[in-house]
């Protein structure tokens, strides 16, 4: 008997675990990563030739309120039409019952990869800016993320940002009823009061105490300033200015933090044009120093013009 | 604020200091009055057109150009008029209306229908 080396069995077993999408119009290429709820892999799209990213559950035994969850997931994204938000673009079962939906393939870096790419302070700022405006428009739509982190958020090829994984994304109370098919799936899954859904370090103290029916637009606003506080944190120069928007975001209570997503980026925006933020009182000094550095070419302009009278004055008397 | 305000707000500021700087000039010295109301009025006339020209056309180098030549010839006037001290005055004239003319071009609401010759 002739034993199969190493390399075969783990060749073996990675067969085994891809997904079969013989009768859907994709093709397998490669696993792209492997998450809480699903695997995600990079698909061919023979139909239309293009490259998709598909999400599908990574347990072989899925149960009714996975497969409710992961179809939400899909009808979520698909609702939020926002060029911030990556789009859905097909839902459906394998030939083993496993859900799927396919994605807009993003190619790029993640957040958290970014950041360590030299990225300066203020191009993090407008791609944080940009995340803030998605999630803005997300609230808009009445669904709250639940999960913001850098590794949820893409910076693709061209600067774009778009926002990943909305499978623990909660719809708002008092949404719309047309939106009832999304009301009855964040009944049946599992999101009961008690239950902890989010990452560690980036979610709100509610939602870290499991206080479910507490979660609002402010608990993303919390994820918000610690992903902003995370693109600060290996950066020489902060100003008091942003380390007052990263803590009036994170603030304890949700009444202390902005009320919206759409407020934080307005302060991150006054950030980036050198004006003064809500979160943060400055005093005259601070204030004359922020516009001196704001305007620093015409004051080196009067202060060139100051010295040429100077000099003049005094060659005119001699 | 408008680019024309913007304007005439630095060029008045700048001509009231250019103008009392004569104060070091003993020999004009009882004519301080009259020379900073004439350097203000000058200041304000620069600032009007080149807060003009800057509401018009949209190019930092071209504004900052028409400023330093408005100054500059405005100046002129000034200094033909006195017969003397050419460089005291067409000097200072020229740099005020370098800043004017980066300060319209930098600052204030942009005419939406002007010409944009630099995208920056």
């Amino acid at each position: 008997m002739k034993w199969l080396s190493d390399d075969k069995l783990n060749h073996l077993r990675n067969v085994v675990s891809e997904p079969d999408f013989g009768a859907t119009k994709y093709t397998f290429v490669k696993e792209l990563g492997r998450g809480g709820m699903g695997a995600v892999y990079l698909a061919e799209d023979r139909e239309l030739d293009r490259l998709v990213a598909i999400k599908v559950l990574n347990t072989p035994e899925t149960t009714e309120d996975l497969r409710n969850r992961m179809v939400r997931e899909a009808q979520i994204i698909a609702r939020l039409e926002h060029p911030g938000i990556v789009p859905v673009h097909d839902v459906g079962t394998l030939p083993d019952g496993r859900i799927y939906y396919a994605m807009k393939y993003v190619r790029g870096s993640r957040l958290d990869e970014y950041a360590t790419q030299g990225a300066s302070l203020r191009d993090r700022l407008r791609k944080f800016q940009a995340v803030c405006d998605a999630v803005a428009f997300a609230h808009a739509h009445g669904v709250i993320h639940r999960d913001l982190k850098p590794q949820n958020i893409m910076i693709g090829s061209f600067g774009e940002v778009l926002v990943l994984d909305w499978g623990v994304a909660k719809l708002l109370a008092g949404e719309n009823m047309s939106y009832s098919s999304y009301t009855t799936y964040s009944h049946a899954a599992d999101t009961s009061d008690g239950t902890v859904i989010g990452t560690q370090n980036y979610m709100s103290p509610e939602q870290a105490r499991g206080e479910i029916d507490q979660l609002d637009e402010r608990a993303d606003v919390y994820s918000l300033g610690a992903v902003l506080q995370f693109l600060l944190n290996d950066q020489p120069k902060v100003s008091k200015g942003a380390q007052a928007v990263c803590a009036k975001a994170m603030s304890q209570t949700k009444e202390s933090r902005y009320a919206t997503a759409s407020d934080l980026s307005a302060d991150v925006g006054r950030l980036l044009d050198a004006e003064p933020v809500s979160a943060y009182r400055e005093n005259a000094f601070e204030r004359v120093s922020r516009w001196v550095s704001k305007n620093r070419f015409l004051v080196l302009l009067v202060l060139a013009y100051l010295l040429m009278r100077i000099f003049l004055i005094f060659t005119s008397r001699r | 604020m408008s680019k024309p305000l913007i304007g005439v707000i630095l060029g008045a500021v700048l001509g009231v200091f250019d103008g009392l700087t004569a104060w070091f000039e003993p020999t004009v010295r009882n004519q301080l009055g009259g020379i900073v109301v004439g350097s203000t009025i000058k200041g304000i006339i620069a600032g009007v057109a080149i807060g003009f020209f800057a509401k018009k056309f949209h190019s930092l180098p071209i504004g900052i150009l028409f400023g330093i030549l408005v100054g500059a010839f405005l100046a002129s006037l000034v200094a033909i008029m006195q017969g003397a001290h050419y460089l005291q005055i067409i000097l200072p004239g020229a740099i005020v209306g370098l800043i004017v003319g980066f300060a319209t071009q930098k600052y204030g609401a942009a005419d939406k229908h002007g010409l944009v010759t630099d995208p920056r």
